[in-house]
């Protein structure tokens, strides 16, 4: 007999359900009052320094219909690639928010700032990028992927370079619509799936 | 530099697209994942801390109004571990469900049971040093859904846990020990894996539940772990 390994195993993911607002944003779903605020309302405070940027997207299905019940959350670096925690990150930027598609529309909206190159353990720097997490009714592991921007130098990202198919890079990376203004939409399947992780 | 997440192993969890669970047949990705080595981004993540919980945070009998909710109470307790066995603590574990009815207090559930006047359905907590958590609440209805014709949810609560890194991030429900509706739910077998959907199945704990007050129920979540080396942290190859 060989020994086991003396490892746990992960417990298992299950959907967030169509009603994850309750949870994570009360207010989203009319639940007020439990807590002063909802979490992760924004990931910068007043002074963060660096470039103050507005994300749009929506997160549509297979169908081509935008999903209402989506729920994200991004993860990001300061104007300097650290992270939160960090020595020397930027106490003005929490890095992380929550926000959901709009029950009208479906679009959502992070207001940030551009977060700085992050260098791997083996030293190659990756280009700018948010990570972004997104959990929902059909969903049944919540979805990595990243914003990447198009205004950067993605071509040595090693991330965006493991894609084989070169075309499919572009899902990563949000289009420039004005000065400080991003478009960024999530295609779960189908023609233009957006190229999800497993980081 | 922060150690790697150990890989998530894709045959514990539930399978993205099930025609059983209609929704999941349009929200699936068809192409595969792109797998690599976490990053920075994966390996750091939010953290929180007590400043931010109320001292009713994680009683859902109490904290929408500060009289108690309907329903049969119940204490749920666990720990947080991660892969390798170790406590996860001080993280941030919250957790919703429906009122004892079976209804949402949510602006899209139309479910025609009655909201309680004195529950919100959401609480929140933070483990301890030995990644312990505890939410007083009430049994949660089951209720049905839209989905095939007769479908309905087995009595849950959904939990959202943290961890210490963003790809340790997990969204997952817990079940109650006994409930025939657990078999029939399509949710509950989007996982193939028979011994994962009963970790999800938390047992009757009557040494841990109250005289008089309540019942009690156990629930332990694992998060993905870190992978710890001497070989880590240098450049490739050498």
């Amino acid at each position: 007999m060989v020994k086991r390994l003396a490892l746990l195993e992960e417990t298992p993911s299950q959907t967030a359900g169509p009603y994850v607002h309750i949870g994570c944003i009360p207010s989203f779903a009319g639940v007020d009052g439990v807590y002063p605020e909802d979490l992760g309302l924004s990931p910068i405070r007043e002074g963060a320094r660096g470039e103050a940027i507005t994300i749009t997207g929506s997160v549509i299905d297979g169908t081509g219909w935008t999903l209402r019940d989506a729920m994200l959350e991004s993860w990001q670096a300061d104007a300097t690639g650290r992270y939160p925690g960090q020595e020397g990150a930027d106490p003005n930027v929490t890095g992380f928010c929550r926000f959901a598609a709009a029950a009208d529309s479906g679009e959502f909206t992070l207001h940030t700032v551009k977060p700085g190159r992050v260098a791997l353990r083996d030293g190659r720097l990756q280009a700018p990028h948010v990570s972004l997490w997104i959990v929902g009714r059909g969903i049944n592991t919540g979805l990595q992927t990243r914003i990447y921007f198009e205004d950067e130098d993605n071509s040595a990202d090693p991330l965006l370079s493991r894609i084989e198919q070169r075309p499919r890079a572009a899902t990563l990376i949000a289009r420039r619509t004005a000065p400080g203004h991003y478009r960024f939409d999530i295609r779960l399947q189908g023609e233009g799936e957006t190229v999800f992780l497993d980081l | 530099m922060t150690d790697p997440l150990m890989p998530r192993r894709w045959e514990l969890h539930p399978v993205p697209r099930d025609e059983d669970y209609k929704t999941s047949v349009t929200r699936a990705p068809d192409l595969p994942l792109l797998s690599m080595e976490s990053t920075p981004a994966e390996e750091t993540g939010p953290r929180f801390g007590h400043s931010l919980i109320g001292p009713l945070d994680n009683n859902l009998i109490l904290n929408f109004t500060g009289e108690a909710a309907i329903g049969e109470r119940i204490r749920l307790h666990g720990r947080v571990l991660d892969e390798t066995g170790r406590p996860v603590p001080e993280t941030l574990v919250e957790i919703w469900q429906a009122n004892a009815g079976g209804r949402y207090r949510h602006v899209k559930d139309t479910y025609f049971a009655p909201l309680d006047p004195n529950f919100g359905g959401c609480g929140r907590t933070l483990t301890d040093a030995e990644g312990r958590y505890e939410f007083m609440t009430i049994r949660p209805g089951a209720y049905p859904w839209p989905n095939r014709a007769n479908d309905w949810r087995p009595m849950h609560v959904h939990f959202s846990v943290f961890g210490h890194a963003f790809g340790q991030r997990l969204i997952t429900q817990m079940y109650f020990e006994g409930d025939p509706l657990i078999e029939r739910c399509p949710i509950v077998h989007t996982i193939r894996d028979r011994g994962q959907i009963e970790r999800l199945v938390a047992p009757l704990d009557m040494q841990n539940a109250r005289g008089m007050d309540y019942l009690a129920y156990r629930f332990d979540i694992v998060l993905r772990g870190r992978r710890q080396s001497m070989f880590e942290n240098r450049p490739e190859g050498m």
